[in-house]
């Protein structure tokens, strides 16, 4: 009995004293191995009878299983130890920074931004996206749209051209977006409900204009839309574009040769210390022009104005954005460079949308 | 055009205030841009009695002086003018005013140790044309502390309105007043012009000299001859209307022509007849003819131009400007008035060639009123008889006043059909009436006469437009446009739209950021980017490097990051979604996204970094950027062939081509040609991808969303590694494709994990090690079976390539 208690008390002793894993091992291998100290007891059960089996059996049984249980004890506190003994040793500085991921960095023009914005606005209303080519004819730029001959606009000093070809014919750069809406009437029958984006040119350049611009017009057509429809849908465009709840606009009648009646739009604004606000303050500010297309330019592709009419409007995208995200000058839209388009640019994944806000 | 309110009053019987003038004249589309009202900008000046004027305790040019200025109590105010003398009247402004033209507010002071309470001032600091060498003196009668802009008659307000090209009437007061009548604004005044007879007949004769065709260059002239008159500075009503609208007056004469021209619209000539030789004949001008004109600049004048001439040759070109030698000056006596038409187009286009802006070709080329020839004629007489005295001949009328008068059926409901307003056409009868149009008929459709003033009205719409305009935008509501389908919005983007879009946020997504830039580039760089067409030339570009047509957004992006890396930014990573031209067909612009990394950016990061040393951007940037492009557009990337150089813009041993097929080119990614460079002046390192969006292959419809099922073997995947020795030429492609072939259902996946040259591997040899995953779908693969792949593998990489494969 007392040699059982003897070996016990020396293998928990062991056992207590290792300092590690590979010493725990050492007793464990000692005690339990196959010449373990324990594993020689156990394999004189065998030879004893049943007699002596019965009390020598749970004995040495009892041993075991006690010497196990403090192997496996020391064990989960030696792994412990170990592995706090590791993370005392794994530090990582983490003030140490980190390269800004490529999402971070990349950016969207606002031009593109505020093109995404308009269509998520229009397309709820049922609006497709027109495109048209930048190289126009003087059919679709001026004459399709009842611009006389003679007109002021279709002189060098307002119009980029390029030399005449063989039959006298000179191409130009389109003036306005407004040659998409007359290849849109060509190329589909009412109802028509498009919004055409576009780079649009001018010779014009100083501190307020750019030889290259971006416009957006819209343009409705079917056999009832009226100026009130005009109204309503600028009205809901505002209020939608510039995320306020209300606009307040002034109508003033006005004169384009592809719309009559015609009409510029001012909305009201305030300007208080150099920002502009929108839906408050006692300021107008011009923001579009818009009016009934005229009969001539229906004529022109082939409706009859007593059967279908419509209307059109148009606005600078560029001119837009920098109301709606405050950008003070239109050149550095053009001027590429990154710490301007770094700042006023857009995230890639700030999609606009109706559902989520046009914007953050 | 400007104007004075009392100038418009003198035609609209009115009591409505400015503002109301204000908010009438944006309502009915004429826009105001300015006004300018004296009275209300220096109310604080008051007129002032200099009551005492001592000297200065201490400055010699100071005075200290004692004013009063209508309170009872006299200020003291010290005084710096020499003028400042006791007894004098003046104008003065008390602490707390702004003084316009000093841009000061002026307070209480201390002038060496004397306080002053005030500022007495010169026309100057008010902003006012007048000798300001001293402060104001003022007449003796002039009252004491009353507001000095109301007594000194700057209490007319001049408002500047914008008029559209279609609104000539409009250039002319009257014509306002009429507008503003119609809006309900007070009552038109009658301004009939009662004809002169002439006391003699006109000794001038006038000669249309026109070939039958050029008859409409100048349909009618009229003149007449009044002697003896007394020209010299016109009164002072007059002259101050003429000041306030920003005309400088010169004599009676000449200043009744811009009167009538501002009050009428209608642009009016004097010659001193004097100085006429001969009859007038109005002509072309013969080539090397010249005319020294009233601004003091000498004409070239051509076939194109027409002249009123006599004797002597050109005295005037017609209906912009007059001549200088037979313009009317203080000792004129005798003078022609003429009134004439003229061809718009030819006035405009004279006016351009000629660069010749004046008040009568603003008005002639958008179009006078033909019936107001004689009018104006009359009017301008009864001026000169008024103002300068003197006999008027009969009037010589040459050509014949053309006949505008065209009918226009109106259907009522017209206005509602176009408008949406409900307005009884009472009411818009009345309007139309109002603005001089004749209506007859009562029906439901009126027959309506424009006025000959209104050379813009063609067809009914421009009838709408008026009722519109006048009865007020704000009267029409706003109203909801009807859907054309019921039902949720579908969509509307095109497969180009869509891809550009996507192409925008992947490229933004991998660290790239967007610039818009120019359409136009510089000839050398069109050309250097495989365009130049002439056809693509700019006739008259605004700048040498802004000529042609861009063929690749590759030289704008350049361009632009050489400019942020001369300002210290080198690590720029940049790219456009935008228009190409490659012939000025509507088919020959495309669509093209182009990226393009200088320096160090590198989608990882830009620049140095603890764990990722710097390095340059290189081919492999590029190619990266390209099939995750191509992967977020939907393009299946197995299918597409990279062939190695690109177009000559790139490097030809570090670029490739992306196609279909060799009529299939989609794009090009790689390293930049150091000849490309070179031509830019720009330094790289820089690599670029471009994809031709248009180019794109359109994905097939299905029938369904649904994706093809998906199919999980059981069995674990394994990996069986190979290195194979091959000369240095032969494409990592070729290896793996090989590989590929030797087993495709069971190789899941092939990558290349190592490439070697160096010892170890003969020279000329490179080492290209491949990690091949076999993925067994049925069982377990045996490893005889493995074996057997293994050996495929190899002899197929082998007999492909000329490999060897690895010890």
């Amino acid at each position: 009995m007392s040699d059982y208690s003897t070996l016990e008390n020396s293998l928990l002793e062991a056992i207590h004293a290792a300092a590690d894993e590979a010493a725990l091992e050492a007793v464990r291998v000692a005690a339990l191995g196959k010449k373990g100290s324990v594993s020689e007891l156990l394999k004189t059960l065998g030879s004893l009878t049943p007699d002596e089996r019965k009390v020598q059996g749970p004995l040495i049984n009892g041993l075991r299983d006690r010497v196990a249980a403090a192997l496996s004890e020391r064990k989960a506190v030696l792994a412990e130890e170990a592995l706090n003994a590791r993370l005392a040793q794994e530090r990582a500085d983490v003030t140490l920074p980190v390269q800004e991921s490529a999402q971070t960095r990349g950016r969207i023009h606002p031009i593109s931004q505020v093109i995404d914005e308009l269509t998520a606005i229009f397309a709820d209303l049922g609006f497709a996206i027109a495109e048209g080519p930048d190289v126009e004819t003087d059919f679709y730029n001026f004459t399709a749209l009842n611009f006389p001959e003679g007109h002021p606009a279709r002189e060098m000093h307002d119009t980029f051209f390029f030399s005449p070809d063989e039959n006298g014919e000179r191409k130009l750069l389109r003036t306005h977006t407004s040659p998409v809406q007359v290849r849109t009437m060509q190329g589909q029958k009412p109802p028509i409900r498009v919004i055409c984006p576009g780079r649009t040119y001018r010779c014009d350049s100083d501190q307020t204009h750019t030889p290259m611009f971006h416009q957006v017009e819209g343009l409705v057509i079917d056999r009832s839309a009226n100026f009130g429809h005009l109204k309503w849908i600028l009205e809901e465009f505002c209020k939608a574009f510039f995320e306020v709840p209300n606009v307040k606009m002034r109508f003033r009648p006005s004169f384009f040769p592809f719309t009559e009646p015609s009409a510029e739009v001012d909305i009201q604004c305030s300007r208080k210390g150099g920002d502009i606000r929108f839906g408050e303050g006692d300021d107008w500010l011009e923001i579009l022009g818009c009016g009934m297309v005229h009969p001539n330019v229906l004529r022109h592709v082939g409706l009859d104005p007593d059967e279908y009419q419509g209307f059109a409007w148009g606005m600078g995208i560029d001119r837009i954005a920098m109301l709606k995200y405050g950008m003070p000058d239109l050149r550095p839209f053009f001027e590429a460079d990154v710490r301007w388009l770094s700042h006023y640019g857009f995230r890639p994944l700030d999609l606009p949308s109706l559902a989520g806000g046009l914007s953050n | 055009m400007k104007f004075t309110l009392s100038w418009l009053k003198d035609h609209l019987d009115t009591d409505a205030s400015l503002q109301d003038v204000l908010d009438a004249l944006n309502r009915i589309g004429l826009e105001v841009e300015g006004v300018e009202d004296k009275a209300k900008e220096l109310a604080a000046f008051r007129i002032a009695h200099i009551v005492a004027a001592e000297q200065h305790p201490n400055a010699d040019r100071l005075r200290v002086c004692s004013v009063d200025i209508g309170d009872g109590t006299p200020v003291q105010v010290v005084c710096g003018a020499a003028n400042a003398r006791a007894g004098l009247k003046t104008v003065f402004a008390a602490p707390g005013t702004y003084i316009p033209g000093k841009d000061i507010t002026i307070a209480v002071g201390s002038i060496r140790g004397v306080e002053s309470k005030g500022m007495m001032c010169s026309p100057e600091e008010l902003d006012l044309p007048g000798d300001s060498d001293g402060i104001f003196e003022l007449p003796a009668d002039a009252p004491v502390g009353q507001p000095y802009a109301v007594w000194a008659g700057l209490d007319d307000p001049v408002i500047e309105i914008a008029v559209t090209p279609n609104r000539p009437d409009a250039l002319g007061v009257a014509g306002i007043a009429r507008d503003l009548a119609a809006a309900g604004l007070g009552r038109l005044k009658d301004g009939d012009i009662a004809p002169i007879s002439g006391a003699f007949a006109n000794p001038v004769e006038v000669i249309r000299d026109f070939a039958a065709d050029d008859a409409f260059l100048n349909p009618v002239f009229a003149l007449r001859l009044v002697r003896g008159v007394k020209n010299g500075p016109s009164p002072e009503w007059l002259q101050k209307r003429l000041t306030a609208i920003g005309l400088r007056p010169i004599n009676i004469l000449v200043d009744i022509t811009n009167y009538v021209t501002f009050d009428r619209g209608r642009p009016l000539h004097v010659f001193d007849a004097a100085k006429v030789k001969g009859n007038l004949v109005v002509r072309r001008a013969r080539a090397g003819e010249e005319l020294l004109a009233l601004d003091g600049k000498t004409y070239k004048l051509g076939g194109n131009h027409i002249v009123i001439a006599d004797d002597n040759g050109p005295e005037s070109l017609g209906g912009i400007m007059g001549g200088e030698h037979s313009g009317c000056d203080e000792t004129t006596t005798d003078v022609l008035i003429e009134s004439a038409l003229w061809d718009e187009l030819t006035i405009a286009r004279t006016g351009r060639e000629l660069g010749i802006i004046t008040d009568a070709r603003y008005r002639f080329e958008r179009g006078v009123d033909p019936a107001f020839t004689l009018p104006g004629i009359e009017l301008a007489t009864r001026l000169v008889l008024d103002l300068a005295g003197g006999k008027p001949s009969e009037v010589t009328l040459a050509g014949a006043i053309p006949d505008t008068t065209r009918t226009i059926t109106l259907p009522w409901s017209e206005i509602k059909r176009l408008t949406g307003l409900d307005i009884p056409a009472d009411d818009a009868r009345r309007t139309l009436e109002v603005l001089g149009f004749t209506v007859d008929g009562d029906g439901d459709s009126a027959t309506v006469t424009p006025p000959s003033w209104r050379p813009d009205v063609e067809g009914k719409a421009d009838l709408v437009e008026e009722v519109l305009r006048i009865t007020g935008i704000d009267n029409v509501t706003s109203t909801p446009l009807p859907r054309i389908e019921a039902g949720i919005t579908r969509p509307v983007l095109t497969l180009l739209q869509k891809r550009t879009r996507t192409a925008r946020r992947l490229l933004a997504s991998r660290g790239l950021v967007e610039a818009v830039t120019w359409s136009f580039v510089a000839k050398a760089d069109a050309e250097a980017f495989g365009g130049g067409d002439p056809r693509l030339a700019l006739a008259n570009p605004i700048a040498a490097d802004l000529s042609d047509m861009r063929p690749n957004l590759l030289p704008g992006l350049i361009r632009a990051a050489q400019r942020n890396a001369d300002r210290g930014y080198g690590d720029v990573a940049l790219f456009e979604v935008g228009q190409v031209f490659a012939d000025d067909t509507p088919e020959g612009q495309t669509t093209s996204a182009v990226a393009l990394r200088r320096g160090t950016a590198r989608a990882e990061g830009a620049g140095r970094d603890w764990r990722n040393p710097a390095k340059n951007v290189d081919v492999f940037d590029a190619k990266a950027d390209a099939f995750a492009l191509l992967t977020a557009l939907g393009i299946a990337t197995a299918g597409v062939q990279i062939v190695p150089g690109g177009p000559a813009w790139y490097h030809p041993g570090r670029s490739a081509t992306l196609q279909f097929g060799p009529k299939n080119i989609i794009g090009a990614f790689g390293e930049l040609h150091p000849k490309i460079l070179q031509a830019l002046d720009v330094k790289g390192p820089l690599v670029a991808i471009e994809i031709t969006l248009d180019a794109l292959p359109v994905p097939k419809e299905r029938p369904t969303k649904a994706r093809p099922k998906l199919a999980l073997s059981e069995f674990q995947p394994l990996s069986r590694d190979f290195a194979f020795v091959v000369d240095v030429a032969v494409p990592a492609g070729d290896i793996l494709r090989a590989v590929q072939s030797a087993d495709r259902a069971l190789l899941s996946d092939v990558t290349v994990f190592d490439i070697y040259e160096g010892p170890g591997v003969e020279a000329g040899k490179k080492s290209v090690a491949v990690a091949v995953t076999l993925q067994p779908a049925g069982k377990t693969l045996t490893d005889a079976e493995i074996e057997t792949v293994s050996t495929r593998i190899v002899d197929a990489v082998v007999k492909k390539t000329g490999a060897i494969l690895r010890a």
